[in-house]
């Protein structure tokens, strides 16, 4: 991963944001804890949200991108449609969030993906399927954060998106079963999970280098 | 505002902390109301049960869910005839289906448990609108062409009210409904050949837009 030339040119941009916005960034990053800062000041509850929507579009966008990059032995030419169309659409999600975020972006991220065998159709599918869950119930559990109507239609245009990859990645991994319906991740209710940012980053961080010192500059 | 507030505002663009300044005005006076009546339950019954069991829900919540409800019946009545109609489903199909019917069952009884009274009756249904749709429950391709409409249909719906319910606890238990939807359109749509989407970004539908298309089915 630290060879390949994207990830690579990622590592080395700088923190260029004002002093205001790094408290903000820190508060979305796995080791601080978001609902500190939105607790303590309201005002900067949007640009929080948006910045931890950006940070699991970031970390999906890289996953994607590699998984393209290093195809797993076997894959299909039907799953490289599905998973380029993944790819494209978390790019957009990505951008779409840096662009809305302007000056107030958390710095790109720099991912760790050692955990994952890109070349296992069976830990990437498997990982795909934890990303897409996991961004479903971050945006479920974020959508009563958000102050701006503009910003919550924004996430809804976005989770839902989500919720189709769950669906098409649970198709490849469980093909012939209710999966691709959510079963295994929809409760008795018929209910989607709704997860907090202190519930998701801890499961996200081990996929993210927190980039702490580029917070100190 | 505070000043730690506009010192974050500064860092961004003028327009846009313009905008989210007079959004969270506009937000504040439209909503504050509903926001003070909820505060913490998720679960929809929970919340109609115990922050709104004063009053009862506001009108416009109650619109909002009578909306989501209809649409519900709907979906619910047309997998009750689908997965009871033998030779229909081809096996591989059946656990998929009948655990999205399942689903649509559940939103209904969450929503007809939130309103209360307030809760509409099912409405009547024809799924052949009007023979148009004559081999619907003899037809795989037909019943997985209009599975697929519905679910679409109930992704745009629900998003198309996220705003109105913006501020108030029931919010979320729209939004695990409408990724639910999301997860049976991705499901249903490549049985008819085409992709789980259209797009990165998928769009919503106003309540007028969303009735015009369900209306056909209504009897």
């Amino acid at each position: 991963m630290a060879n390949d030339p994207i990830l690579s040119r990622r590592n080395v941009l700088k923190w260029s944001g004002a002093a205001a916005t790094v408290v903000v960034a820190g508060a979305v990053l796995p080791n601080f804890g978001i609902t500190a800062a939105l607790a303590a000041d309201l005002g900067a509850g949007d640009i929080g949200v948006l910045n931890y929507a950006y940070a699991l579009e970031q970390l999906e966008a890289a996953f994607y991108t590699q998984v393209l990059q290093t195809p797993y032995a076997g894959m299909t030419g039907d799953e490289q449609t599905i998973l380029t169309a993944i790819r494209d659409h978390e790019i957009a999600h990505r951008d779409f969030l840096k662009k809305a975020l302007g000056h107030s972006a958390i710095p790109d991220l720099e991912v760790n993906f050692g955990k994952i065998n890109f070349n296992s159709r069976k830990s990437v599918l498997g990982t795909a399927d934890v990303f897409e869950n996991l961004g479903v119930a971050a945006y479920n559990g974020a959508g009563k954060l958000i102050q701006k109507v503009d910003y919550l239609a924004a996430a809804g245009s976005i989770v839902s998106v989500e919720a189709r990859h769950a669906a098409a990645i649970a198709e490849l991994l469980h093909g012939g079963s209710a999966a691709a319906a959510g079963a295994g991740h929809v409760d008795g209710h018929g209910l989607d999970g709704a997860l907090s940012p202190k519930q998701v980053l801890p499961k996200a961080a081990p996929f993210i280098k927190t980039p702490v010192t580029a917070m100190s500059l | 505002m505070s000043n730690s507030e506009n010192f974050i505002l500064d860092t961004i663009e003028p327009e846009v902390a313009d905008s989210i300044v007079s959004s969270r005005r506009d937000a504040f006076a439209k909503y504050g109301k509903l926001a003070l009546i909820g505060s913490a339950p998720i679960v929809l019954a929970m919340a109609s049960k115990e922050a709104f069991a004063a009053g009862g829900l506001p009108q416009q919540v109650v619109d909002v869910l009578n909306f989501a409800l209809t649409l519900e019946y709907l979906e619910a009545a047309f997998y009750k005839k689908g997965n009871g109609t033998k030779g229909l489903i081809p096996a591989r199909y059946r656990a998929l289906f009948k655990t999205i019917g399942a689903h649509e069952t559940a939103h209904v009884a969450l929503l007809k448990g939130a309103l209360g009274a307030a809760a509409v009756a099912a409405p009547a249904v024809d799924f052949t609108a009007g023979g148009k749709y004559a081999d619907a429950f003899s037809n795989f391709q037909t019943f997985a062409t209009l599975s697929a409409t519905f679910e679409d249909l109930g992704v745009a719906a629900y998003k198309g009210q996220a705003g109105n319910l913006a501020g108030i606890p029931v919010l979320t238990t729209a939004l695990q409904i409408h990724s639910v939807e999301a997860r049976h359109a991705s499901a249903v749509r490549p049985l008819i050949g085409k992709a789980g989407w259209d797009d990165a970004f998928d769009k919503p539908k106003t309540k007028n837009e969303v009735l015009a298309a369900a209306t056909p089915f209504l009897a």
